[in-house]
């Protein structure tokens, strides 16, 4: 964990509302793992105040990336910064995905909806690499949240899409796509990031199909590193569940951890 | 060379910048980014008996230059602090302070003799304005005759020199201040934070679970600046400035309102290393202005 002052914007892409930007810094790049992520001043004054967190898409060598869609005034200021322009991050934060090395020769399912996705293009390559057989589903409303898909295929992964409406590839939720995958291979290990509803719905089939799984949380934070108990989720561990930190015990938390909020 | 140890009377501090509570968790989480020997000290996150669960979330809402928080104090109690985290802070030559909570007056009492057994700890900073215990804000600093029972049981009940924490929240600052000093506080520390809340115009719900909660941060500064300089004009014991302070130079406007020291709290969610850089600062300004020892700056104001 370490503080990078002048990171800098090596590339940038976007679509729509997503925005992918390439930072180098040798310094966070050299201990991230998938899972983790990074604190991101958005403003140089005092307001917007706080860091944004985000996770971290990729890693090349010196080079992290990050993909967010614009949220609020944080990430679209975020959004306006330009290659050559340096950005001040803290990371790598939190404890990532856990690889778990039984996996090599199975079946794993990586679960992203919308932003959700960005955890995921790094983590399916480091799984790949630990020799696990990778399988993306990536959801979203419409086929221009998928703006990531081409990614994932160029890197020779192989993704299944689907739309809420239609526009592209599985008609309905992420999580009706993952039925349908299941039903033709039954995956080992599933790694699910997205919207809360989807995750709980992913988190109800893996448990009633016995099927272990990762969640990566998100949350609003203040400092991102353990310090202000701001990004509270309840969890189990061992215990009946108390409030515990996204950002230090997480933010990626077994499913049979996560006590999930009721709809309402 | 700079002298920019500063004396509270009842504690020398290597120099005017300290960790406020709530902020710094219990130092031990800002060991990656800076060496807690290079500020005056820390206020470790408050401690009532027990552990206490806190509030549901959202806990956190960010405002306009600030943010607001219902954490309810969540946290481990004085045991676990005293056997597992105090051994590994007395390595440190740093001050440590100790907030001292209480959901009564018997508890705060309770916190401070079992802590009175422990070493390492420099002084209890008495958090009796911690406004979001109660739902309406409710705490002892809102009232005279309560603070002043209060901080005198306190003072009573303890070995070491006891801060008083005082709220905001009042109508004037001056005569809570008064009530602290009467009741034998070693010293005082202020603004806590100020009571405030948010609204969410889509579900029209309030953004904090718990409704209200805490403004901090550069937002409350101008606040919290004016009730320091009206309370360490009208006190004699040493007084210390919270209140958004992200720089030196916010820190020197409270010294020169009258402030001995200063407590940094927000700034180290946004720069965890923002103590050290603002020791720095302070540092800076002094040699480039020839002044020769920080404490000669105290209550410079020209009003």
């Amino acid at each position: 964990m370490t503080k990078d002052p002048a990171a800098r914007i090596v590339h940038k892409q976007e679509w729509g509302d997503y925005f992918l930007f390439g930072v180098e810094s040798p310094a966070l790049a050299g201990e991230a793992k998938p899972g983790q992520f990074l604190m991101v001043r958005v403003s140089d004054h005092i307001d917007p105040l706080l860091r944004r967190p985000l996770s971290i898409h990729a890693r090349e060598r010196n080079t992290l990336e990050i993909f967010f869609k614009i949220a609020g005034q944080g990430t679209s200021l975020l959004a306006r910064k330009k290659e050559e322009d340096r950005l001040d991050i803290l990371g790598p934060l939190g404890a990532g995905f856990r690889l778990d090395a039984g996996l090599k020769g199975k079946a794993v399912f990586l679960v992203g909806g919308g932003r959700g996705i960005a955890p995921l293009y790094f983590l399916a390559r480091e799984l790949r690499t630990a020799g696990a057989r990778v399988k993306v589903l990536y959801g979203g409303k419409s086929l221009p949240d998928l703006p990531l898909r081409h990614k994932f295929e160029q890197a020779g992964l192989d993704v299944a899409c689907s739309t809420d409406d239609g526009s592209s590839g599985f008609h309905g939720l992420v999580t009706g796509l993952l039925q349908s995958e299941a039903n033709k291979q039954n995956p080992a290990a599933l790694f699910v990031c997205g919207p809360d509803p989807m995750m709980k719905k992913t988190a109800e089939f893996a448990a009633r199909e016995k099927i272990p799984a990762q969640f990566s949380l998100e949350s609003m934070m203040g400092c991102g590193f353990g310090a202000c108990w701001g990004c509270v989720k309840r969890i189990r561990k061992g215990d009946d569940g108390a409030w515990r930190k996204i950002c230090e015990d997480g933010p990626v938390f077994s499913g049979d951890e996560i006590v999930w909020e009721e709809e309402g | 060379m700079v002298d920019l140890s500063v004396d509270l009377g009842f504690l020398k501090l290597r120099n005017p910048v300290l960790a406020a509570s709530g902020t710094f968790g219990y130092g031990l989480e800002f060991e990656p980014f800076m060496d807690l020997n290079s500020i005056g000290g820390f206020v470790v996150k408050g401690l009532y008996f027990g552990p206490r669960e806190g509030n549901p979330p959202p806990r956190l809402v960010e405002t306009a230059g600030g943010l607001i928080n219902a954490i309810g104090l969540q946290g481990v109690g004085v045991e676990q602090f005293a056997e597992e985290i105090l051994p590994r802070l007395r390595k440190y030559q740093t001050a440590v302070f100790v907030n001292v909570c209480g959901a009564s007056d018997e508890e705060y009492i309770r916190v401070i003799e079992h802590l009175n057994r422990h070493q390492g700890i420099a002084a209890y900073e008495l958090n009796i304005s911690c406004p979001n215990v109660e739902k309406n804000g409710v705490c002892p600093a809102l009232n005279s005759d309560h603070t002043f029972s209060l901080v005198k049981m306190a003072k009573q009940a303890s070995r070491l020199p006891i801060i008083a924490k005082l709220s905001p929240n009042v109508t004037d600052i001056v005569a809570i201040a008064k009530a602290a000093e009467e009741g034998g506080a070693d010293g005082l520390s202020l603004i806590n934070t100020i009571l405030a809340m948010a609204v969410d115009i889509e579900t029209r719900r309030p953004k904090l679970s718990n409704t209200f909660g805490g403004l901090s941060g550069p937002a409350i500064k101008p606040i919290a600046l004016r009730m320091v300089y009206q309370v360490a004009s009208a006190v004699k014991i040493p007084v210390i400035g919270i209140g958004g302070i992200m720089t030196g130079a916010d820190a020197l406007e409270f010294m020169m309102a009258g402030a001995k020291a200063v407590e940094v709290g927000t700034a180290n969610f946004v720069d965890p290393a923002a103590t050290l850089r603002i020791v720095r600062e302070i540092e800076d300004f002094c040699r480039r202005n020839n002044i020769k020892k920080i404490a000669g700056l105290v209550g410079t104001l020209k009003a």
